[in-house]
């Protein structure tokens, strides 16, 4: 293990070299554009043995590593909103061909207006496309969940695409301390992909195919049934990643501080690192608060959930993207989730960071005394200007 | 009897699901006769999706993956890379795709795959129309033609606009092989095929392939209209390799183009004055082929070559 300051597009890029990549395909983006440009002077330099095809489009970045992943190779991309938006028909492809692709996102604001800060709408838009969804919080865990993802991805009874995302700026471009484990320790965990369900040269097959409802119904409930296999999957592959560096990161839906809590905060991303200093300072002041971390959005981990939410009363949760439906999105799930449950906690929904927007600690602050006070369960735009600032109208 | 000169081994098996007198099934037959099974090819959305019959049967005895319409120039660059990457020799990528997989949508990823020097076999199947839908428009349709999208009805007869010229803007990307091909010509599709195969670096092959549903003609004529396409000019046999222009099937004097014209109810509804058009139009482009041909022959004292960065 060597430790390195590295800023979370460039742990990314490691981590790829390190899961020994073959073949990789991408199109510059901001805030995406330094996690290639850095594996492309891996390849260049003979430290990563892959070829990197530099293509004209995100779509073809993403149909090249589909086909690439179709005769075998372990394959990487990475994108940004308007990158993302842009692959979403191929993103289906993906996982109804089973392609255990893992791309980086690096999670961008939607245009119009044109923005280039952290927002999590590229992905959240992508929820139904079959991915795997990781939401790390730090440089540290961008690394680990992407070999992580590789490992789970690549497990047979999973066999689907997984997403590790970054906030932009926050982590992409920020520098921290990152353990960067030897390459021999990841060659133990991660072993050269097995080249089942793939095309070989030679002999008469076809992927992808076409059917009607005499089949497709069964490729569907296939789907759904590996999805199902990632809730069990994750915690064996966090813990043998956990032999093999000390570290894990405590599967879809870590919890901090939330036993005997009034109210816990959901959060996804780098807000969760400003909501557990908050916690912490709230907890020393006697109020019994707690944080809860959505690392994984997709497959959305209901059990967990339902088991926080049997011993809570006020969960608040925070999206930051806004997305057209009943609530956000996370606080969506949320509520399906616990729907079927005897016990129904009050959940409110914040919106907050949306573009960009910074998500302080007083923010945080104020969503958790709003929680512990009554504030209904309608979404609550926690971070608005005061009008005579925001107007645009 | 002649010795044959094209393979006796079949890719393409009975049972698959064309309509009678296909041309783009017999484009497929010839091409893997050409390239053998050591083939790995991508299809997208196209009359071949369905012609290669559905889960879980195939009709071609190779490596077949199915991409979306507008993705087979990524494709092919995925499957060489991969091939590449794990160090698996001896193997054709090809794309096989129809005109609008090609010259409209499927354009940019061509051009991508063209630009980047892609080692692998691009080809168009040209049935010159959305014909998979139910016979729709595309930049490839020519000139005059009926579809259901280029109506004859009132003062509308057809498609208003003149067919896309993919062969010139492939060549524009200095291919290392390109060359028309033309089922109705077996041989020289089959040599052309096997060029091909043997050539390294991204390689295109324009095919055209009569469409009896969507050209309106009856399913027995699909050889005949063929052999029309290229006598009359209308469809050149010709290959470029390094920038070399060479007519494949020379032509003493052209077929009257009425000949072409009138087997086909998508040109029911033209007067003698648009086959006068063609005919001017299809005199036009053979002596352009010609005067290409001339221009870029080999010079008795060579020259030094220009150099092509190979991929």
């Amino acid at each position: 293990m060597t430790r390195e300051v590295l800023s979370g597009n460039y742990a990314q890029a490691y981590a790829v070299r390190l899961a020994r990549a073959r073949v990789i395909s991408a199109y510059p983006i901001t805030p995406q554009t330094t996690i290639v440009e850095k594996l492309s002077e891996f390849v260049a330099s003979g430290e990563l043995d892959a070829r990197f095809v530099e293509v004209e489009s995100e779509h073809s970045a993403l149909q090249v590593v589909v086909s690439a992943a179709g005769l075998g190779a372990r394959t990487y991309t990475a994108t940004s909103s308007q990158g993302l938006l842009l692959m979403h028909e191929l993103l289906h492809w993906a996982s109804g061909m089973r392609a255990p692709i893992v791309m980086g996102v690096v999670n961008r604001a939607v245009a119009p207006p044109w923005n280039i800060g952290a927002d999590h709408t590229d992905t959240i838009a992508q929820r139904d496309t079959g991915w795997l969804q990781f939401y790390p919080e730090s440089n540290q865990e961008v690394l680990d969940t992407v070999l992580e993802a590789y490992r789970l991805a690549e497990s047979p009874e999973v066999r689907l695409p997984a997403m590790v995302n970054e906030d932009a700026f926050y982590l992409s471009h920020t520098y921290e301390p990152v353990d960067v484990p030897t390459p021999e320790i990841v060659d133990r965990f991660l072993p050269p992909r097995e080249s089942h369900a793939v095309l070989r040269p030679g002999v008469a097959a076809r992927l992808g195919s076409f059917t009607g409802p005499d089949h497709y119904v069964e490729f569907r409930h296939e789907l759904a049934r590996a999805t199902e296999a990632v809730g069990k999957r994750l915690p064996e592959v966090e813990e043998e990643y956990r032999r093999f560096t000390g570290r894990s990161h405590g599967g879809a839906f870590p919890t901090y501080r939330a036993e005997g809590a009034d109210a816990v905060l959901v959060t996804m991303g780098t807000t969760s690192t400003t909501a557990r200093t908050v916690v912490d300072e709230m907890r020393a002041e006697g109020l019994k608060v707690g944080l809860a971390k959505l690392r994984m959005f997709r497959p959305f981990p209901d059990d967990a959930v339902r088991e926080l939410a049997g011993s809570v009363d006020r969960l608040g949760v925070v999206d930051r993207s806004y997305t057209f439906g009943p609530a956000g999105a996370a606080a969506t799930e949320v509520r399906a989730a616990i729907y079927p449950t005897p016990h129904h906690p009050l959940v409110a929904g914040f919106l907050a960071g949306v573009g960009g927007r910074d998500v302080t600690p007083a923010h945080v602050r104020r969503m958790f005394e709003e929680l512990l006070g009554n504030p209904g369960e309608a979404t609550r735009w926690e971070d608005l200007l005061p009008a005579e600032v925001g107007a645009h109208g | 009897m002649a010795k044959l000169t094209i393979p006796a081994e079949e890719w393409m098996y009975r049972g698959h699901a064309a309509c009678p007198g296909c041309g783009p099934a017999l484009a497929m037959r010839l091409l893997l006769k050409g390239l053998g099974p050591r083939t790995v090819m991508s299809i997208p959305a196209c009359c071949w999706t369905v012609i290669g019959t559905p889960y879980p049967t195939t009709a071609l005895g190779i490596a077949l993956l199915d991409n979306p319409i507008e993705s087979t120039g990524a494709s092919i660059a995925g499957l060489r890379a991969a091939l590449d990457a794990l160090r698996i020799e001896d193997v054709r990528v090809v794309g096989f795709a129809g005109d609008g997989g090609t010259a409209d949508i499927g354009l940019q990823a061509l051009s991508g795959m063209l630009e980047r020097r892609t080692d692998a076999i691009f080809v168009m199947y040209d049935n010159e129309g959305y014909m998979n839908t139910g016979v729709q428009r595309s930049s490839a349709t020519p000139q005059g033609a009926w579809t259901t999208t280029t109506p004859v009805e009132g003062p509308r007869r057809g498609k208003r606009e003149a067919k896309k010229e993919i062969m010139s803007i492939v060549l524009a990307h200095h291919p290392a092989y390109a060359a028309t091909v033309n089922p109705a010509f077996p041989e020289d599709f089959v040599r052309k095929a096997e060029k091909a195969r043997d050539a390294r670096g991204p390689r295109f092959l324009h095919a055209l392939t009569p469409c009896p549903p969507g050209w309106k003609f009856s399913s027995e004529e699909t050889i005949e209209l063929g052999r029309l396409a290229t006598e009359t000019g209308l469809f050149p046999l010709y290959e470029v390799e390094d920038g070399v222009y060479r007519i494949t099937r020379r032509l003493g004097t052209l077929k009257p183009v009425d000949e072409y014209v009138r087997l086909q109810g998508r040109f029911r509804h033209w007067e003698p004055e648009d086959v006068r058009e063609l005919s001017e139009e299809v005199r036009r482009g053979w002596e352009r082929l010609l005067r290409l041909e001339r221009e870029t022959a080999p010079a008795v004292f060579p020259k030094p070559p220009v150099a092509i960065a190979a991929a």
